[in-house]
């Protein structure tokens, strides 16, 4: 299956400038490949501070002007160039971020998922998104703060749905949820890739990426250092990187040996 | 509804409470000044060739004679009742004279204000989006020249400039000199407001210019503007930047207030602007203690109405104390 998004030996680093002039490169992804084929979940996992949620910045052009950003991000098989990332963020690629600091504080709920656009074509798109995810009218007209935590991940997740699109990048969604919550929004996940979408899941929860994912791919420092499908890693058998097998040994059923 | 009117009752005991604070400051202030009222006023020449009887009159007139605590109780026990006494200046009572200079000043101060406001919340905007680029610098910089100029010394430079310079603008008083006050236009007025109130409005953009851009710069680097980039939203200077900055920048409109009365009693002193500061420097240098008291009061009552206006006006605008307060 041709990927809809390819991801080949990219790093990013940031240059600062510690005491006067003196310059100093932080490398934060030193070399990151991974693929993610349309219908299918890829899971990136890692722990914090390896790099993860940069590339999810990368990807939608978003990171700030200090980064220098190295090796090539191919999307439907063509380089995601700055106008290129512009003009497809919002229509065909969607994030989900974090939790609900994401969210305008001053802004209703309703606005804010069909961006300032008041069409009925926008709203009937809007209503479905939300209702989706078992959000009733009322919650259009509440604000960020009055929504739980819960609640404020499925209107970030209908914020991504809104406009079908074909890449979905999910950063971290899940902390602070319980894992009934968080099992229903890794449902959610399912469900968008079998709709047709490519789904990049970023966590740090090797659990729940495990349960979600077709494909699991191990950070490590700034590399991705093994790709391999859940069953793989669950039998333990073929791990190949000293990290990998780490972390099947970390796992609860492995004796946390 | 309830607790709208608690929080209005509540804030009404703290100004109670502030005004006596700050008319008794100012009366200790007025009562240790070196400043013998006798000798300022008369002079020491007609003081001179005046007799003991008269001297004695004099000296009860201006409450020399009498303890400083037997003073202030006896005024504020009139202030209480709304009797603020008779100025010993202008022997007229104080709040016709409180009332007819803050008429003057009235123009000025709101002239300045919204001029101040408006201009330092579009500054403050304009650097915020620009940071680090040109238009911010140049911002700054003027922000941070204008904010280390003594305001009387900006005034006289104005005045050089445009009075006496390039003569377009009237050097002081607040209606054309021998005019007929009751044949004065409004537009003479504001002419002659002009530039008293342009001075206070340059040195006041500056502090509300630089606070804005440090709001803007902190909404700019929020999750929630990452996110509307991330989804391709236009308009993100006016959708949420705009939206965020609203509240402090509400703060910062009502509480300039005091830095703009403050900045007026300068700046009126240079102009000739017959108005509420002026008065304040002749009665604190006069030694007239009911007008300075009144002055002080009224215009601490301003401030704080100010602020208590913004208060207010957050639970109107804010959803967050508007619908949380509706819960509670």
């Amino acid at each position: 299956m041709e990927p809809i998004l390819t991801v080949e030996h990219l790093s990013v680093s940031f240059t600062r400038y510690s005491r006067g002039f003196a310059r100093t490169e932080l490398s934060a992804v030193r070399d990151l490949s991974l693929t993610v084929e349309p219908g299918r979940v890829t899971a990136l996992v890692g722990e914090s501070g390896s790099g993860k949620s940069l590339l999810a910045h990368a990807i939608l052009q978003l990171l700030p002007r200090n980064a220098q950003v190295g090796g090539t991000i191919l999307y439907d098989g063509a380089p995601l160039s700055r106008e290129r990332a512009e003009a497809l963020r919002g229509r065909e690629i969607a994030l989900i971020p974090q939790g609900i600091t994401w969210l305008d504080p001053m802004m209703k709920v309703g606005p804010q998922v069909r961006r300032g656009r008041g069409d009925s074509e926008t709203r009937a798109r809007c209503r479905a998104a939300l209702d989706r995810f078992g959000l009733g009218p009322q919650v259009e007209e509440l604000y960020p703060f009055e929504l739980s935590g819960g609640m404020a991940r499925r209107v970030l997740i209908a914020c991504a749905v809104m406009d079908s699109p074909r890449l979905i990048v999910a950063d971290e969604p899940t902390p602070g949820l319980d894992i009934r919550a968080a099992g229903r929004v890794l449902g959610h996940f399912r469900e968008l890739a079998e709709e047709g979408a490519g789904v990049l899941f970023i966590t740090h929860d090797l659990e729940l990426a495990l349960t979600v994912a077709h494909k699991l791919v191990v950070l490590c420092e700034g590399r991705t250092v093994e790709e391999l499908s859940p069953a793989r890693f669950r039998s333990g058998q073929g791990l190949n990187h000293p990290y990998t097998r780490a972390l099947w040994h970390a796992m609860p059923e492995n004796n946390f040996l | 509804m309830l607790h709208r009117l608690q929080f209005t009752a509540k804030k009404l005991v703290r100004m109670a409470l502030l005004l006596l604070g700050v008319s008794l400051t100012a009366f200790l202030l007025m009562d240790a000044s070196p400043l013998d009222p006798l000798q300022t006023n008369i002079g020491q020449a007609a003081l001179g060739t005046m007799s003991p009887e008269q001297i004695a009159r004099l000296e009860e007139y201006w409450g020399i004679n009498t303890p400083a605590a037997e003073r202030y109780v006896g005024w504020l026990g009139s202030a209480l009742r709304g009797d603020f006494g008779v100025s010993l200046l202008y022997s007229r009572p104080v709040l016709a004279v409180v009332g007819q200079r803050l008429g003057n000043s009235l123009w000025l101060l709101l002239f300045a204000w919204v001029l101040s406001g408006g201009l330092g919340l579009a500054l403050g905007l304009a650097a915020g989006a620009n940071r680090g680029r040109w238009p911010d610098r140049l911002i700054r910089g003027y922000c941070l020249v204008i904010s280390s100029t003594p305001t009387f010394w900006l005034a006289l430079l104005l005045l050089m400039v445009f009075s006496v310079w390039l003569g377009w603008l009237p050097i002081g008083l607040s209606v054309p000199i021998g005019a007929d006050a009751a044949s004065v236009t409004l537009t003479a007025r504001l002419y002659h407001a002009l530039l008293p109130g342009l001075t206070l409005s340059v040195t006041g953009v500056a502090g509300i210019a630089l606070h804005t851009r440090e709001k803007v710069v902190d909404v700019l680097d929020s999750d929630y503007v990452l996110f509307a980039r991330a989804r391709g939203e236009g308009h993100i200077l006016r959708r949420h930047v705009l939206r965020n900055v609203a509240l402090p920048a509400l703060t910062l409109q009502f509480a300039s207030i005091g830095e703009i009365i403050g900045g007026s009693v300068l700046v009126e002193q240079v102009f000739s602007y017959p108005g509420l500061g002026q008065a304040a420097v002749a009665a604190g240098l006069g030694g007239d203690l009911p007008l300075l008291l009144g002055i002080t009061v009224v215009t601490a009552a301003l401030v704080f109405g100010g602020s208590l206006a913004a208060d207010l006006l957050y639970g109107v605008i804010d959803p967050r104390i508007r619908r949380g307060a509706a819960k509670a």
